[in-house]
């Protein structure tokens, strides 16, 4: 049996719930078509999150690509087709990128090993500078401050996924709130062990009364527990936080069937802490978004 | 005898001849592992700047890794590696984010010094072993009873105080005084042993 999964017109990090609650239910055997035939818009998480989809899959899956020529351009562009050829059976034209995309600051890349964090980074700054501070007027000091950020969340699919992910980075504009200020956004999605499995291969992890994966990515993104004893480990999604707090934005993290999210204190988003009982999904998908400063 | 490491040239030695960032895990351990060889060919007590100068990005985990693992087998309270003292040289203010956060994770502390000469203590000292570190630093070196009229404190506590501050190698102990780190003058070319 094949079932075919609708994918939104908008596809973002709460649209792609939608996608997910037609696919728990399936048997991870079974066939499936995703379809993005209609879809208008995909976020840098939307298109790093199709292609961790694909991986969790046991039967390679259809891609009904999308119709809309600028939309299947700026795919392209996102280099997102490239590597969604090894993962789905592409059906439907896809339309070559034409030419650079300067909003996006990364086009969709594979991580699996240490040396790719270090090509993500070497690539990132010589675009992040003029993204982050001409065209979202954000002081000059954030560039390095980003890009550890961004160091920091691949790592996380090196040490702790057991398999590789995705990463991308774009500008865009927000259009949820306060009519349409820009921002810029880093998706980091894997379909490996996720936050919970993570923590419990901890040497000597014993069970809490209460054990769900919540309270995993409380343990881990609010307290930085590991699951390594080494006192250092940790640092990482730590670090992010601060750097989030520190420049208005948000992160949110989903991991199984939950999402935290540390949120802003300005109010352009109205997102929840925590969301939990979500449709199952393997792995970790992270989001970080930095407003544009308003003067 | 003091020493200079290039951390660069330890990245670039022991990684790869293409990278200037300290970013991964993995990466900062085989630049500390290449620093600790350096370490390992000078004598049993040495002064050695750490010099980040050429260093573009530095994240947490390398930061962990080279910074806070390199203090932590030289400040052992019970069997340090050997009597080795660091200075670090050219940290950014991006270095300085990881660095500090590496610092306070571990309770460890270091000396820093600046493109003008002046150090600096940064991680984590309470008020009276930054005021005894002050005051040496000020005096370039002294004795117990200087740091103890100087910062008030009993010739038995500013001993203690001052023998905490050695422990932690943020004083060099020598006959019956202590210099400061970092007010060590510091040729900005000292022995290299990256060359």
């Amino acid at each position: 049996m094949t079932t075919i999964i609708n994918v939104p017109p908008s596809l973002e990090d709460k649209s792609f719930e939608q996608v997910l609650d037609q696919i728990a239910p399936l048997p991870l055997d079974e066939k499936i078509i995703v379809d993005t035939r209609h879809t208008r818009w995909a976020s840098p998480y939307g298109l790093t999150a199709l292609l961790a989809l694909a991986q969790s899959r046991v039967e390679r899956p259809v891609l009904y690509v999308p119709e809309a020529e600028n939309v299947s351009t700026y795919w392209s562009r996102m280099d997102f087709f490239k590597h969604a050829a090894e993962l789905y059976e592409l059906q439907g034209r896809v339309v070559k990128a034409k030419a650079v995309e300067t909003s996006v600051l990364l086009e969709v890349t594979s991580i699996s090993k240490s040396d790719d964090v270090h090509g993500v980074v070497d690539r990132i700054q010589q675009r992040a500078q003029d993204a982050l501070v001409k065209n979202l007027n954000l002081d000059a000091k954030i560039t390095m401050r980003f890009t550890m950020a961004l160091s920091e969340i691949c790592q996380n699919i090196v040490e702790h996924a057991g398999r590789g992910g995705w990463v991308a980075v774009q500008t865009y504009t927000w259009r949820i709130r306060l009519g349409g200020r820009k921002v810029v956004v880093i998706a980091v999605c894997d379909p490996g062990i996720g936050f919970r499995q993570s923590l419990e291969s901890a040497p000597g992890f014993q069970q809490k009364d209460r054990w769900d994966d919540g309270l995993a990515l409380e343990e881990t993104v609010m307290r930085g527990a590991s699951r390594f004893r080494d006192p250092g480990r940790g640092q990482g999604l730590a670090g992010v936080r601060r750097f989030v707090g520190n420049w208005d934005g948000k992160l949110s993290i989903r991991s199984g069937t939950a999402r935290i999210a540390v949120l802003p204190k300005g109010d352009w988003d109205e997102d929840e802490p925590l969301h939990e009982n979500l449709s199952y999904f393997p792995g970790a998908q992270v989001q970080i978004t930095i407003p544009e400063r308003v003067t | 005898m003091i020493n200079h490491i290039d951390v660069s040239s330890m990245l670039r030695k022991s990684v790869c001849e293409l990278y200037s960032n300290l970013v991964t895990r993995p990466t900062g351990a085989a630049v500390r592992g290449e620093i600790e060889q350096e370490l390992d060919r000078i004598g049993d007590r040495a002064l050695t700047v750490i010099d980040f100068s050429h260093v573009g990005l530095l994240d947490f985990s390398c930061a962990d890794e080279i910074v806070a693992k390199l203090l932590l087998q030289y400040v052992s309270v019970d069997s340090p590696r050997r009597e080795v003292y660091f200075v670090f040289r050219g940290i950014s203010e991006s270095h300085m984010d990881a660095i500090e956060a590496v610092l306070e994770r571990h309770n460890l502390a270091l000396v820093t010094q600046q493109a003008d000469g002046m150090s600096h203590l940064i991680g984590i000292v309470n008020v009276d072993e930054r005021k005894a570190w002050d005051t040496i630093s000020r005096l370039g070196a002294g004795a117990c009873d200087d740091v103890a009229s100087a910062v008030g404190l009993s010739a038995d506590a500013a001993e203690r105080m001052l023998d905490t501050l050695w422990r932690r190698r943020l004083v060099i102990r020598y006959d019956d005084g202590y210099v400061a780190v970092g007010s060590v003058t510091i040729p900005p070319q000292a022995t290299r042993l990256d060359a």
